[in-house]
């Protein structure tokens, strides 16, 4: 049994949104992230097609992981991974086909999101189906989020609507670039920037307190 | 340190797994695979189906305004023939008929290669006065706020409505040919007054049209009495 297992269920869940968020925190799955974010129903497809693949393939690899030798585990995970992105794009093709023309090829590239096969080797392979499911849950949500911070942003600004509905009216000029892919490279260094000084403004603030503590 | 405790920690003697243990998983996880994909897909199916079906249908009245009806041809050397939805073939293409079943024009879906990608997209074709009389765009991957214009720009959609293709005397060419111009310097009806800022992409549908127009208007124009007479 892994040292993970004597993580509370929460903080399983929990760590996917903040402390180790997919996007903000390790850089995982950049390639969607910068691709389909420039809208914010692209953004919420995309983040529910991620998180159902890793939910069902994490559950399946912590179910199966007794059974799969170590010298085919990467493949398998991969069939398993590939089973669920199938059944995703045959279901979004079902619910929308404009919705599966504008998340193009990304759909079938969550394939190859690193994420996924990377929760399914560093942590579902070694955890108990709960807890993979935990896991997967929380890591598919904070990657959710992360693609709506950056939807928001870019449709805002680039397109100046929110979910197709128009904030500024006629007036309003469109900061084309930022729908364009340069547009997802600074949003995700605007975001970066400001999950990293948030980040030492908790650590600077914890050791004063550790500081206070040890003097007292 | 102990000679034993190194040895019990070399891969090589490590209890070996069976060929067969690996080839069981494999092919398991595979037949598991399989059966998801084949339920998935046959539980779809239908719904994709009458997506697309919807979406055509949708690009045909769309594309040939006063169409409330449509029918199927399959583009035969013999003439066009008259098909349900479902049959496979290599060319179809959609006769739009008016409340009456009066037939008002042809649809057509052509492709070609764009600025990122190819466009897919459908225009309609008045054999009567000889005209492009509507354009769709049903697929594309132009650039974000510049080339994908070409599928929601008012001004550039206009000049579908009327894109004068009139055949010469022997149906082997345009009597002119359709062009695009740059934004503004539109004069005559057989031109495609451009987007700025998307000026690849709109050479490219007007091309697409052309050639594709070029290759078909002739046939409907020979066939038209058929066509007519179909839809009647």
């Amino acid at each position: 049994m892994s040292n993970t297992e004597v993580t509370p269920p929460m903080d399983v869940f929990i760590k996917g949104l903040w402390r180790e968020n997919p996007v903000f925190r390790m850089l995982l799955g950049m390639c969607p992230v910068l691709a389909v974010t420039n809208s914010v129903m692209n953004a919420l497809a995309m983040g529910a097609a991620t998180l159902f693949v890793l939910t069902m393939s994490s559950t399946l690899v912590a179910l199966l992981k007794d059974f799969i030798p170590k010298q085919v585990r990467i493949a398998t995970y991969i069939i398993i991974i590939a089973t669920f992105v199938t059944v995703v794009d045959y279901v979004i093709q079902a619910i929308s086909l404009d919705l599966y023309m504008a998340l193009g090829a990304f759909i079938q590239l969550i394939v190859v999101n690193c994420m996924i096969l990377g929760r399914a080797e560093a942590f579902a392979s070694k955890n108990s189906v709960p807890r993979a499911i935990l896991d997967a849950l929380g890591m598919g949500l904070g990657f959710t989020i992360a693609l709506l911070c950056l939807g928001a942003v870019r449709e805002v600004l680039g397109n100046g609507s929110f979910l197709g509905f128009d904030l500024f009216g006629p007036s309003f000029e469109p900061w084309s670039v930022m729908i364009l892919p340069p547009g997802g490279f600074f949003v995700l260094g605007f975001w970066l920037l400001l999950f990293a000084y948030v980040k030492e403004r908790s650590d600077a603030r914890k050791k004063g307190q550790e500081e206070m503590s040890h003097g007292g | 340190m102990n000679q034993s405790a190194i040895m019990s920690d070399s891969p090589i003697n490590k209890p070996a797994v069976s060929s067969w243990a690996m080839f069981r998983t494999l092919c398991g996880v595979a037949l598991f695979s399989g059966l998801i994909i084949v339920i998935v897909y046959q539980t779809t199916l239908p719904f994709i189906q009458e997506n697309r079906r919807k979406a055509i249908e949708r690009a045909v009245f769309e594309v040939l305004p006063g169409a409330t009806q449509r029918l199927t041809f399959s583009v035969e050397a013999d003439g066009p023939r008259l098909i349900t939805e479902d049959e496979v073939v290599s060319t179809r293409m959609y006769a739009g008929l008016d409340g009456s079943g009066n037939l008002v024009g042809i649809a057509l879906e052509a492709m070609g290669q764009g600025y990122q990608d190819v466009i897919r997209l459908m225009y309609g074709y008045d054999p009567e006065r000889e005209l492009i009389v509507g354009m769709t765009i049903l697929e594309m991957r132009e650039t974000p706020g510049l080339g994908d214009k070409i599928a929601h720009d008012p001004r550039f959609l206009a000049n579908f409505e009327a894109l004068d293709v009139s055949l010469n005397a022997d149906r082997t060419d345009f009597i002119n040919p359709v062009v695009a111009v740059d934004q503004g310097d539109k004069i005559n009806p057989w031109e495609v007054d451009g987007i700025t800022g998307a000026t690849i992409s709109t050479q490219a549908v007007t091309r697409i049209i052309g050639l594709n127009a070029k290759e078909i208007t002739p046939y409907i124009l020979e066939h038209h009495d058929v066509l007519k007479g179909a839809s009647s």
